[in-house]
């Protein structure tokens, strides 16, 4: 039943990271990559990763997704990949190379020290068990994230204020 | 229950999907997009990883990156904006100088 679980879900988080490749339209691409992050915070929640399943619809499928659609239509849609493509030769050699990659990634998946002896249990991901480690074992990374969020957000004020730099 | 090893190739294959979006593509805005993908596929490994051992810090790891990417997509939607602004254009290969 699980396995059942887990290959739907990689089908469908295969198939919308194509889609998203393939759509000329950003805002196509944007609404398949919504369904990509939507089936991984699935696939987190059959890895019992709870919290993290909640953060990823909150922060990506929320924010990040919206904050896409508004940069989509701020600029001018569905115009952006006219007129004839200088590099397209140069486009095809890509996909040989990242298939490459793939094959890479996969040997080295299959080597020795991935081999590790299954466990029984999965680890609870809840809140609590994050929440604890965050505010102790991970303390200063945490309040590092917060100024990296601070940093952001005067930097994105000081870059799209209209007359100034 | 699943074991770790199909989640860690899953998300091998994402991330090559997403290496490949982000050369194939020439419109700024899916090349974010694509980026994306590649961290998404990064945090499955690590919760996978983090299961393997046994452990919650993998998930905590992926909570620094979903910070890390919520701040990069500001900025770079900003800098996406501001270009656009300036250029009235949005092509990767229009930007081949480093400045304006």
């Amino acid at each position: 039943m699980a396995l059942v679980t887990f290959w739907v879900l990689a089908i469908l988080a295969v198939a919308s990271a194509i889609g998203l490749l393939l759509r000329q339209n950003p805002i196509h691409g944007a609404l398949f990559l919504v369904g990509n992050l939507a089936t991984i915070a699935a696939l987190f929640l059959t890895m019992r990763a709870e919290f993290l399943a909640t953060a990823q619809v909150i922060v990506y499928a929320g924010a990040i997704a919206v904050l896409f659609v508004f940069a989509i239509m701020v600029l001018i849609p569905g115009k952006e990949e006219t007129g004839p493509d200088p590099l397209r030769p140069q486009r095809w050699l890509a996909v040989p190379v990242v298939g490459f990659l793939a094959l890479e990634v996969a040997l080295a998946l299959r080597s020795g020290q991935f081999q590790a002896p299954p466990r029984g249990q999965l680890v609870s991901g809840g809140i609590e068990s994050i929440g604890r480690l965050l505010f102790t074992d991970y303390l200063f990374p945490f309040e590092v994230t917060s100024l990296l969020l601070l940093a952001a957000v005067v930097g994105v004020i000081a870059l799209t204020r209209r007359g100034a730099a | 229950m699943v074991p770790e090893s199909h989640y860690v190739a899953l998300s091998a294959v994402l991330f090559a999907l997403g290496v490949l979006g982000v050369l194939i593509r020439r419109n700024p805005l899916v090349i974010f997009m694509s980026i994306e993908l590649m961290l998404n596929a990064a945090n499955l490994a690590l919760v996978a990883f983090g299961q393997r051992h046994g452990t919650p810090s993998g998930q905590v790891l992926v909570f620094f990156v979903m910070c890390v990417a919520a701040a990069e997509v500001a900025v770079g939607l900003a800098i996406i904006v501001s270009i656009f602004r300036m250029r009235r254009r949005l092509s990767v290969d229009d930007l081949s100088h480093l400045r304006y």
